[in-house]
C-alpha cells in the first residue's frame, strides 16, 4: 500500500505579491522580493542569520504552486537550483559564510554553463563558524573570486529591508538577462532588522525575462552557446526538445566539450566581457552630496547607514563631505569613482566596512588619492560618530 | 553510419536518433564496460515509448560521467558528485520530465554519497545508474568506496583495506523503491531493470558492475574487459527478489564467489514531489 503521507495540502493560495505598506524583516523582504519576482524553485539549508528567508519562503512559496525544497547540505542547494534553473525556473538560494563557502565549486558552474541563478549571502562575522549571530561583512571578495578560475558575477548590496525587496528583483532580472551567477550580499544587521517596506502593484515589478531560442526544436539547428551582440547566448530549457548538452568543461558553441586553449582563452573572456560590457546597465549606486565633496565616504550595506548619519553630520558642521554607497558591489563602479576624482575636488575616500580593508583595496586600484578605512573584524558596526571623527581627522 | 546500399537493410540504426554521432570518436578504453551502459540506456529509452524530449540525462564526473555527452537528449554534465541534486531540481521543476542519472561508483557513493542517501529517503522521482567499476577510473585507477577489500589500485598498492559499500544493501536501505543489481554481460535483463525504473515513480536504483581494464582490471589480475565479462559470466547467480541483501558484498579477488545480481526491490512508497 502506497503510504500517502507526502501529500501535502498547501494553504489557500495567496498572492504573490503582497502589495501594501508593511513592517517587515530584512530577510522576509528578501524572501518577499523573490516572490514579487517570480520564484519558482528554492532549495537550501537552514543557516543564521539566514535562516529567515527560507522558513518565509517555506509557508509562502508552495502557497503559489511553487518548489520549497530543504537540502541536504549548501552542497546539495546549489546544485539543485542550477538543475531547476535549466528546466526554466527561477531558483533561489538563502545562506550565510560557511555555505556560501560550500557552495563555492558549482558557482563555477553556473558560471560556466551559463545557468542563472540567485543566492543570498547574509553575512555573518566569519571566518569559519565566526560569530554566528553577529554582524560582518567579509564575504565582499569571495563571492567575485570565490570559485577556482575567471569569470563574471553581479553582486547587491541592500542597506534597509526596502532595498532587499527592491534589489533582490533586480537580482532575478540581472540572472536571467546576463546568465550568470548573481548574490545579493546582505549582512546580518540590515537582514535582522525590521522597516517600512513598501510594495508596489504587481503590474509595477520590473521583470526581465530570459532570452530564448527564435529557431524550432528539432527543425532548424540551434546552437546553445552562440552568444548574440551583447555576449549572452538565447536559452533553451531541458523538456523543450532542443536535445541540448550543456557541460563544465571547456565547450564550443554546441556545448560540446573542446579541450583546447584557444577555445577556452574565448570562452573564458566571453563570460567576463558578458558582464564588464554591460556593466554600464547594471551597475547602480545612491550619491549624496558628492557634487563639491573633498572627502567621500565609500559604505554599502548597514555601514551605508551610519555613513549617511556621519555625512550629514559633517554637512551640518560645514565640512565639504559626501557619501557614495554601491547598491552593485559587482561589477565594482570604478568609472564613477574615476569621474568623481577627475573632476578635481575630492582630496580622499573614507571607507568603513565590517572586513578588515576588502572593498577598500578596490577603490585603491584606482586611485592615487588616499584610501583611509575604518574597519572592525565582525560583530559590530560602526557608529556615525566613529565615521565622522574619520571624517574630522 | 552503415553506409550499407543493399535496399533490403536499413542504413539507419533504430538508435542513431539517440546517439550524438557528431562527439565520435568517443573518450572511452577498448575493452571498457561504459559504452554498453549507454546503449542499454538509449535502447530503454526507444522502448520506452514516452517522447524523447522528455527524457533528461544528468552525469557527473569520471569516464561513466562522461555518459550524458554520448545521449542526443538533454543532457548535463555537471560536478563531481553533485550530479543527483542537480537532477533533483529538474524533476522537482517538472515532474512531466523522466530524469536518469547516470555515473560512477566514485562519483555517487564517495563525494556524492551524502546526496545518494538523501535522495533514496526521499524517494525523489529520479532513476540512477551507477557504473561501479570498483574504482576511480578517469583518474588512473585510485581506490574508492566499492573496491573490494584486498583489490589493489594506485592508492592502495598492497591491496585495499577498507569495507566497501554493498550497494543494493544501501538503496534498499535508504529507502529505494526500485533496487537492482547486474553486469554489462547481462544487457537485456539490465535494458529491462532501466524500462522498469522509467516506469516506475520515485527512486529507481540500479547498480551495474562494468569492467574498466585500463584502470582496474590489469592491476587486478581481471585482464581484458572481455575476460572480466567472461569471469561475470562464470560468477553471476540470479536472484531476483532477493529478500536479504546484506550478504551480497562483491568478492573480486576469491574467483570461487558468486556474485549476485538480479531485481531485488519494487516496492510503492509515495514519491517526492513528483
Ligand atoms: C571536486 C573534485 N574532486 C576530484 C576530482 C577528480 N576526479 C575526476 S573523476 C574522479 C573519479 C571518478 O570515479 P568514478 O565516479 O568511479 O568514475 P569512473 O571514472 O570510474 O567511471 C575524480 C576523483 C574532481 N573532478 N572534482
Ligand atoms: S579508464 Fe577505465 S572506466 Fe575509464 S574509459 Fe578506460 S576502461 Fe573505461
Ligand atoms: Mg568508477
Amino acid at each position: 500500500m502506497a503510504k500517502t503521507a507526502a501529500k501535502i495540502v498547501p494553504p489557500q493560495p495567496v498572492s504573490r505579491v503582497v502589495t501594501g505598506t508593511h513592517f517587515m524583516l530584512g530577510d522576509h523582504a528578501c524572501a518577499e522580493g523573490a516572490m514579487a519576482a517570480g520564484l519558482d524553485f528554492f532549495g537550501g539549508y537552514p543557516i543564521t542569520p539566514s535562516t529567515e528567508v527560507a522558513e518565509h519562503l517555506a509557508t509562502r512559496l508552495p502557497a503559489v504552486g511553487g518548489k520549497y525544497v530543504q537540502m541536504e547540505d549548501e552542497l546539495g542547494s546549489i546544485a539543485a537550483i542550477i538543475g531547476a534553473s535549466v528546466a526554466g525556473a527561477r531558483s533561489f538560494t538563502a545562506t550565510s559564510g560557511p555555505g556560501f563557502s560550500l557552495m563555492m565549486e558549482n558557482i563555477g558552474l553556473a558560471a560556466m554553463m551559463e545557468i542563472p541563478i540567485v543566492i543570498v549571502d547574509v553575512m555573518r562575522a566569519s571566518p569559519s563558524t565566526g560569530l554566528p549571530t553577529m554582524v560582518g561583512q567579509a564575504d565582499i571578495l569571495q563571492a567575485r573570486w570565490g570559485s577556482h578560475g575567471d569569470y563574471g558575477v553581479v553582486a547587491y548590496c541592500p542597506s534597509s529591508p526596502q532595498e532587499c525587496f527592491e534589489l533582490t528583483i533586480d537580482a532575478f532580472n540581472a540572472a536571467d538577462r546576463y546568465r550568470v551567477p548573481v548574490f545579493i550580499l546582505m549582512d546580518e544587521v540590515v537582514g535582522h532588522m525590521a522597516e517600512r517596506v513598501v510594495i508596489p502593484d504587481a503590474d509595477k515589478i520590473p521583470h526581465v525575462s530570459r532570452k530564448r531560442p527564435q529557431t524550432k526544436p528539432g527543425v532548424e539547428p540551434f546552437l546553445p552557446y552562440a552568444p548574440d551582440k551583447d555576449l549572452v547566448p538565447p536559452m533553451a530549457h531541458a523538456g523543450e526538445g532542443y536535445k541540448v548538452h550543456m557541460t563544465g568543461l571547456t565547450h564550443d558553441e554546441r556545448g560540446y566539450p573542446h579541450l583546447t586553449a584557444d577555445t577556452h582563452n574565448q570562452l573564458i573572456n566571453r563570460l567576463i566581457d558578458k558582464v564588464r560590457l554591460n556593466a554600464p546597465d547594471i551597475i547602480d549606486y545612491e550619491e549624496r552630496h558628492v557634487d563639491d565633496a573633498e572627502t567621500v565616504v565609500i559604505a554599502y550595506g548597514c555601514t551605508a547607514r551610519s555613513a549617511r548619519a556621519a555625512v550629514d553630520y559633517a554637512r551640518s558642521d560645514g565640512l565639504k563631505c559626501g557619501l557614495l554607497r554601491p547598491k552593485t558591489i559587482w561589477p565594482f563602479p570604478a568609472t564613477r569613482i574615476e569621474r568623481l576624482i577627475n573632476k578635481g575636488s575630492v582630496q580622499r575616500f573614507i571607507v568603513p566596512e565590517v572586513n578588515l580593508g576588502q572593498l577598500r583595496r578596490e577603490i585603491e586600484r584606482i586611485t592615487q588619492l588616499p584610501v583611509v578605512g575604518l574597519n572592525h573584524a565582525g560583530g559590530e558596526m560602526p557608529t556615525p560618530k566613529a565615521i565622522l571623527e574619520v571624517i574630522k581627522s | 553510419m552503415n553506409t550499407q546500399t543493399d535496399s533490403s537493410f536499413s542504413v539507419v540504426h533504430p538508435i542513431d536518433h539517440l546517439m550524438r554521432a557528431d562527439r565520435l570518436p568517443h573518450i572511452l578504453c577498448a575493452g571498457c564496460g561504459i559504452g554498453t551502459v549507454i546503449h542499454s540506456y538509449v535502447h530503454a529509452i526507444n522502448e520506452f515509448g514516452v517522447d524523447e524530449d522528455r527524457h533528461v540525462c544528468v552525469s557527473g564526473i569520471g569516464c561513466s560521467g562522461r555518459a550524458a555527452g554520448y545521449v542526443n537528449v538533454d543532457s548535463y554534465h555537471t560536478t563531481h558528485g553533485r550530479a543527483l541534486p542537480f537532477a533533483l531540481g529538474i524533476a522537482v521543476y517538472n515532474p512531466e520530465l523522466t530524469v536518469t542519472v547516470i555515473s560512477g561508483d566514485g562519483d555517487l557513493m564517495a563525494i556524492g554519497g551524502n546526496h545518494f542517501i538523501h535522495a533514496a529517503r526521499r524517494n525523489a522521482n529520479l532513476n540512477v545508474i551507477c557504473i561501479n567499476n570498483f574504482n576511480y577510473g578517469m583518474t588512473g585507477g585510485q581506490v574508492g568506496p566499492t573496491t573490494p577489500v584486498g583489490a589493489k589500485g594506485t592508492t592502495a598498492p598492497q591491496g585495499s583495506v577498507e569495507h566497501p559499500f554493498n550497494l543494493p544493501h544501501l538503496a534498499k536501505a535508504a529507502g529505494a523503491s526500485f533496487v537492482a543489481r547486474w553486469t554489462v554481460l547481462h544487457v537485456r535483463q539490465f535494458t529491462d531493470a532501466v524500462l522498469r525504473a522509467m516506469n516506475k515513480k520515485g527512486f529507481c536504483f540500479i547498480e551495474v558492475l562494468a569492467p574498466c581494464p585500463t584502470s582496474f582490471g590489469r592491476r587486478n589480475n581481471l585482464g581484458e574487459g572481455l575476460d572480466e565479462v567472461e569471469m561475470y559470466r562464470q560468477r553471476c547467480r540470479i536472484e531476483n527478489g532477493a529478500q536479504d541483501l546484506e550478504p551480497l558484498d562483491i568478492d573480486i579477488v576469491d574467483h570461487e564467489q558468486t556474485i549476485t545480481v538480479g531485481n531485488f526491490v519494487d516496492i510503492e512508497r509515495a514519491a517526492f514531489l513528483a
